[in-house]
């Protein structure tokens, strides 16, 4: 039975519910790496850092950015709650490319004033859009 | 018995009062259906917020967290307090400013108030209560960065221990008639009420990194997605409010200007008997 191998996977923002569907495999970044999830995985609670989302439904692959949220695992469901998620059509490259840049300057530039964590993070976010932009 | 021209008068007067208030209505209308739209695209956002930290905390019994425990001694309360910016809105303001200033266990003396919406601040102020800080601003179309940035304030005040207890205050949208105030306890997390179905109990739950980070890190997001829903539905209430309360003033100067209308033709239909009575006795008198 090819049907055994899906999940319900369900991504939503605060915005709206911005994915909901079968898939037999997903892809993404935790605060522990990259992982991949099957069907049938332990249940787990993992906290996701901003990266790439990649869905393999039954006819293709879909990606998203998602920035920072958590996800919920059970045997047959992932839940994945995010912050912020975007197909690749929604990013505007040019404006990630100046976010980009201007976390770059002030991780460059350091000292007092420049709180590092979020200069980190925005850098973090900026990269992973353009990631999804450019490919 | 007022002249006519005074009757005429406050006839016009009452007439484009009474069109303000329908144009105001209709306004309001379609604000309400746009915030109601909102406000249930929200909502499962909101809804699995609340289930998957509820289950957690269920799950794990218990935790020991900074988040969960009540510190309630010598500590102030903290408010954030949802109005809306403009008034008009039949008891809308009020009925939230009341939510506070009617609950004995927030005293002037060991409350500070967070607030969105001018009214509510100017009323609370007025009562002599401290207000630390203000969002207004964000009141007329809230979007997410607005409640991380209220979340992440208020918790660096709880995280630097000058309050123990955070509450929201603001209007639930029930249905479009019907709006509650409401005020709701946000930290320390009290999830008592929430019952695990009989298969949450059978899986057990693991966390990565461990229960601790992912609570530190869940915990301040459940807090800024209630204060989203929060602002989202406080929205809808009051476009709601704003409609229900133009719609009786529309209704009220209906019925004014219909008994000032009978008045007019009362005071009209008097001075024409007059004046022939006037004209015959003048004749009679030749």
């Amino acid at each position: 039975m090819a049907d055994d191998k899906y999940f319900s996977l369900e991504i939503i923002s605060p915005e709206r519910t911005f994915y909901k569907g079968e898939a037999s495999f997903v892809e993404l970044t935790t605060s522990e790496g990259e992982v991949g999830i099957y069907k049938n995985h332990v249940p787990m609670t993992n906290v996701i850092v901003p990266g790439i989302v990649t869905i393999h439904e039954a006819d293709g692959i879909k990606e998203a950015a998602v920035h920072s949220g958590f996800m919920v695992i059970l045997q047959d469901s992932i839940k994945i709650m995010a912050e912020v998620a975007e197909w690749p059509d929604e990013i505007d490259e040019n404006r990630a490319n100046e976010a980009k840049i201007r976390a770059e300057r002030r991780l460059k530039e350091g000292g007092a004033g420049v709180d590092m964590l979020r200069a980190e993070a925005a850098l973090k976010r900026s990269l992973t859009r353009l990631h999804l932009v450019g490919k | 018995m007022a002249s006519m021209r005074d009757i005429k008068r406050r006839q016009t007067s009452v007439q484009s009062t009474g069109q303000i208030t329908k144009a105001m209505k209709l306004v309001s209308t379609v604000k309400l259906q746009k915030a109601r739209g909102r406000a249930e695209n929200t909502k499962p956002y909101f809804d699995g917020m609340y289930s998957t930290v509820a289950s957690i905390l269920a799950r794990s019994g218990n935790i020991k967290h900074r988040f969960l425990k009540a510190d309630t001694e010598n500590k102030k309360k903290a408010v954030i307090v949802i109005t809306s910016n403009r008034g008009l809105a039949g008891g809308y303001n009020s009925n939230v400013v009341k939510l506070i200033t009617n609950n004995p266990e927030f005293s002037k003396e060991n409350t500070v108030i967070y607030t969105v919406g001018r009214k509510g601040q100017e009323a609370l102020l007025r009562k002599g209560y401290t207000v630390a800080k203000d969002y207004s601003e964000c009141v007329e179309e809230p979007i997410y960065s607005d409640a991380m940035e209220m979340s992440r304030d208020v918790l660096n005040a709880f995280a630097e221990g000058e309050i123990g207890e955070i509450y929201l205050a603001y209007t639930f949208f029930k249905n479009t008639v019907s709006h509650i105030p409401t005020i709701k306890k946000l930290l320390p997390v009290s999830v008592d009420e929430y019952e695990l179905t009989e298969e949450e109990k059978k899986i057990p739950m693991n966390f990565e990194p461990d229960e601790e980070e992912v609570l530190d890190m869940i915990i301040p997001k459940y807090i800024s997605s209630l204060i989203f829903g929060g602002l989202v539905e406080a929205v809808a209430s009051e476009n709601g409010a704003r409609m229900q309360a133009m719609d009786s003033a529309t209704s009220n100067a209906e019925d004014m200007i219909a008994s000032l209308s009978l008045m007019y033709n009362r005071a009209r239909q008097g001075s024409i008997t007059q004046e022939l009575t006037e004209i015959i006795a003048g004749a009679n008198a030749i």
